[in-house]
């Protein structure tokens, strides 16, 4: 076996990571994976392929990440519980982690309702926290059933939580079960509301939870005021306060504004105690991720 | 109880495009409760398939009956005699109803008027909420009496995901989110089991294990006896 997971040494040795979020193509073309990845090298630590993000179907999570792994690039596999049983997700991960990839992040996956296929059967035979425990009895070389493995999964295991989702004081507690259940790093979703999230972080620290996992903020920076009432109406989780869309309208170049309101907000999270690093979630806008790490002087 | 819909009417038609002696059976229990498939409804079918056959000129013998529950085999007995003389039953119950006029009358053929959706309760006046997947294993218990396996989208065990939203689920604005009402439960009956791990459940017990039975040991026993 491989020597295990780079993304988990950086974080270990107190490097203030960076990950970015890339969706693998609406076709066999996997070209696109790799000009992406070719413009994130250099620039971030590890690259979250999403498996069928709102449940839009895509070229496979795993397949995309072996391409980012043959790069050189260090990938986090996202699996989700939408689409797979037990049986499917043991044996991917199984998959993943054989072809070198040990980054798996565990996730429920957006409901199939969302999606290009809203006739299909949502399997969801495993919920995250479950599929969590599930990676991790895999790590000690144990099945979901109890059946043993011929040797142990060097999984680096992660998920994800969304701060801002209602019910609200319920989040750090659900965060609290994810580390429980074995997840090592945390991808949160994306930070409009700071203050809210210092709060929500306020929690995480009190409970000691940032000391038993590395959280990583995520971030989306923003194109438009309209992309940014697009995000807050249509896509589930997330958050987006009025002034945050009120200031992007007001600019009179909103792509700039809302590159300069990521780059504050890191500069903010910077300052956040237990925050491990960022995440940056720039669906359709990829190529901007080089310029947000060059700004805040992540390099 | 089981919540129906009745099929629209084209598809009854084309299903019963081969046979002239019809018998539209109303099911008197869950299926009249949902207003698809009791008297009144029974009889409005009987009406609407014979003025379809009258306009195409084509003949149709119709009789109606409804029993107070297609799924009992002596209740359905009630109507032995129409059922054997019809070439076909309509069946105006759910899908059980249907499957049992067929056993017990293989020799008839009996055809689905209704779609069967879930099991649940009539919320409101001309509402139905679905309640129960019949998964096997209850946990109602726990939740305080919410289904977290039926009333949340995914499903899940262990919490709101996190496209909860003003107590609403991700799907749609007009779904509570199961979550939230489970975790208002608890807050209202001062228990909190919000921290265990609820670990992978046996699905098996439920749709997932193949076609099952229930078998009570000694009234089956007696039966062969």
């Amino acid at each position: 076996m491989q020597n295990g997971s780079k993304f988990e040494k950086l974080l270990n040795f107190g490097k203030f990571v960076v990950t970015a979020e890339l969706g693998p193509p609406k076709s066999a073309d996997l070209s696109i994976i790799r000009r992406h990845g070719e413009c994130l090298k250099g620039y971030v630590d590890a690259i979250n392929v999403t498996d069928n993000q709102t449940a839009v179907v895509r070229a496979s999570s795993l397949a995309c990440a072996v391409e980012l792994k043959s790069m050189g690039l260090e990938p986090i596999v996202q699996v989700t519980c939408r689409d797979r049983n037990r049986i499917a997700l043991q044996s991917d991960m199984l998959g993943a982690v054989g072809l070198g990839i040990h980054n798996i992040l565990c996730l429920s996956g957006d409901h199939e309702k969302f999606g290009n296929e809203p006739g299909a059967k949502g399997v969801y035979d495993l919920d995250s926290i479950q599929l969590l425990g599930v990676a991790s009895g895999m790590k000690e070389g144990r099945l979901c059933g109890g059946d043993k493995l011929d040797g142990p999964a060097d999984i680096f295991l992660g998920a994800v939580e969304n701060p801002f989702a209602d019910p609200l004081n319920y989040r750090i507690l659900r965060l609290r079960k994810k580390v429980e259940a074995g997840a090592r790093f945390i991808q949160t979703q994306c930070v409009f509301d700071i203050e809210l999230f210092e709060k929500w972080m306020e929690g995480i620290r009190k409970l000691g939870l940032h000391e038993r996992t590395k959280i990583l903020a995520g971030l989306t920076p923003v194109k438009s005021a309209r992309a940014a009432c697009y995000m807050k109406e249509k896509v589930p989780g997330i958050v987006i306060p009025d002034k945050i869309i009120e200031r992007v309208a007001r600019a009179k170049d909103q792509k700039e504004e809302g590159i300069n309101i990521c780059v504050e907000t890191i500069e903010r999270l910077r300052e956040i105690e237990g925050i491990a690093g960022i995440h940056i979630m720039a669906i359709a806008w990829e190529g901007v991720v080089p310029t947000l790490v060059e700004r805040a002087g992540l390099m | 109880m089981i919540i129906v819909e009745g099929k629209p009417l084209p598809e009854i038609v084309s299903m019963l495009a081969p046979f002239r002696r019809v018998f539209v059976l109303g099911c008197g229990t869950c299926a009249t409760v949902c207003l698809a498939g009791g008297e009144k409804e029974a009889r409005e079918m009987a009406e609407a398939l014979l003025l379809y056959r009258q306009q195409q000129g084509e003949p149709l013998e119709v009789k109606v009956a409804v029993v107070e529950r297609q799924c009992e085999r002596e209740l359905l007995d009630s109507t032995r005699r129409e059922i054997e003389e019809a070439d076909a039953v309509l069946s105006l119950s759910c899908g059980i109803g249907v499957q049992c006029l067929n056993s017990y009358y293989p020799q008839k053929v009996a055809l689905p008027a209704i779609n069967t959706k879930f099991l649940g309760y009539p919320e409101r006046l001309g509402v139905w909420q679905e309640n129960c997947r019949a998964c096997g294993d209850c946990l109602l218990d726990y939740t305080l009496g919410i289904c977290p396996i039926t009333r949340c989208a995914k499903s899940l065990q262990n919490g709101p995901c996190g496209g909860s939203k003003e107590g609403k689920c991700e799907i749609s604005a007009e779904v509570p989110c199961a979550w939230q009402q489970i975790i208002e439960r608890w807050e209202k009956h001062g228990t909190e089991r919000f921290p265990e791990i609820r670990p992978p459940r046996d699905w098996s017990a439920g749709a997932a294990g193949g076609p099952k039975t229930v078998v009570k040991g000694d009234v089956a026993f007696a039966e062969r006896e």
